[in-house]
């Protein structure tokens, strides 16, 4: 029809969700449940520019780090794509987070009831920064179900973060997730809270 | 693995920890723009021809950029540092071969409409 320059295609607008959590929680097994492929990885590689300061120049002086992400997309609309990071499991990569936490819409730490104390620095770091996350609990076969209160509990959470079961490897119960966060997230965004 | 004090060391050079820089020439960082991780771009124009002096991974990059692909997309199709791609992709935007659209920022997660716009995109999957 008309051909200005407006007629250039349009691109659309990323968004992210954080998985965290810790190591085995299931933190890919959730990307790749809701996502359009399987999970991609991308690399970033690192040198020693003050990066991880101590951790890292602790090992081994001088070195070339290379921290790997897992990934998935999910195309929304035309106007909008959402990308799930898996969060790089060892904590001397707080800097990576830090990089991926910057405008996110927000975040889930899932649970693993065997090894809860693995989600303990997730939870710490996301409250510490403010942004908003979701504690989806997921079920292993085999894994004694734990009340969501006494998961809240040892989580010492405060009452109005969501938290959920899920398993992690179905899709629709992946989503039902992402759904708990994107209302969390507008919620408290929509409405900032007076602390 | 080798340990630390295995002899010759210093002269074993890994190249996949090389590749990155050989295809940026040693560039770590790209001419202009910031390139988030999530940033979108798109391959726009015609092909360039031999004339525009692009290298293999440049021209990867535009055939992957057909339909909108984030840093983190490409950097994982060309198995390739995120930092590597977005130097090439610094390139392709200064010889306006791909244009770029950043992520939703942290001011803009206010905004209802996408809120909405996320949630009714998750309900229909």
């Amino acid at each position: 029809m008309v051909f200005d320059r407006s007629e250039r295609p349009r691109i659309p607008t990323a968004i992210k969700i954080l998985i965290a959590g810790g190591f085995g929680a299931g933190k890919t097994t959730m990307v790749g449940a809701v996502s359009e492929t399987r999970p991609l990885r991308t690399e970033e590689v690192l040198t020693d520019r003050g990066v991880g300061i101590d951790d890292l120049t602790a090992v081994e002086a001088k070195r070339t780090t290379t921290v790997a992400m897992d990934f998935g997309r999910i195309t929304l609309s035309d106007e909008y794509v959402l990308y799930l990071f898996g969060t790089p499991g060892q904590e001397r990569f707080w800097f990576v987070w830090d990089e991926l936490a910057e405008g996110s819409l927000g975040a889930v730490i899932l649970a693993d009831t065997r090894r809860l104390a693995d989600c303990f620095p997730s939870v710490d770091y996301f409250e510490r920064r403010g942004t908003p996350f979701v504690v989806a609990v997921n079920c292993f076969e085999g894994s004694s179900t734990f009340e969501l209160d006494e998961v809240r509990l040892a989580l010492q959470l405060n009452p109005s973060i969501p938290i959920i079961m899920c398993d992690a490897r179905k899709r629709d119960s992946s989503r039902e997730v992402l759904i708990a966060l994107v209302k969390h997230s507008a919620r408290l965004r929509a409405e900032p809270v007076s602390s | 693995m080798n340990g630390p004090d295995e002899p010759g060391e210093d002269h074993w050079i890994d190249p996949e920890i090389i590749r990155p820089y050989v295809v940026t020439r040693g560039r770590t960082r790209p001419a202009h723009g910031r390139f988030d991780l999530i940033s979108m771009a798109l391959a726009v124009g015609p092909p360039p021809g031999p004339e525009a002096g692009l290298d293999p991974e440049h021209l990867r990059i535009l055939r992957l950029c057909r339909e909108p692909k984030s840093v983190a997309e490409i950097a994982a199709h060309l198995n390739l540092p995120a930092g590597t791609i977005r130097v090439l992709l610094g390139d392709l935007f200064d010889r306006e071969l791909v244009s770029a659209q950043e992520p939703q920022s942290e001011v803009d997660m206010r905004d209802m409409k996408m809120y909405r716009a996320v949630l009714d995109g998750l309900r229909s999957l």
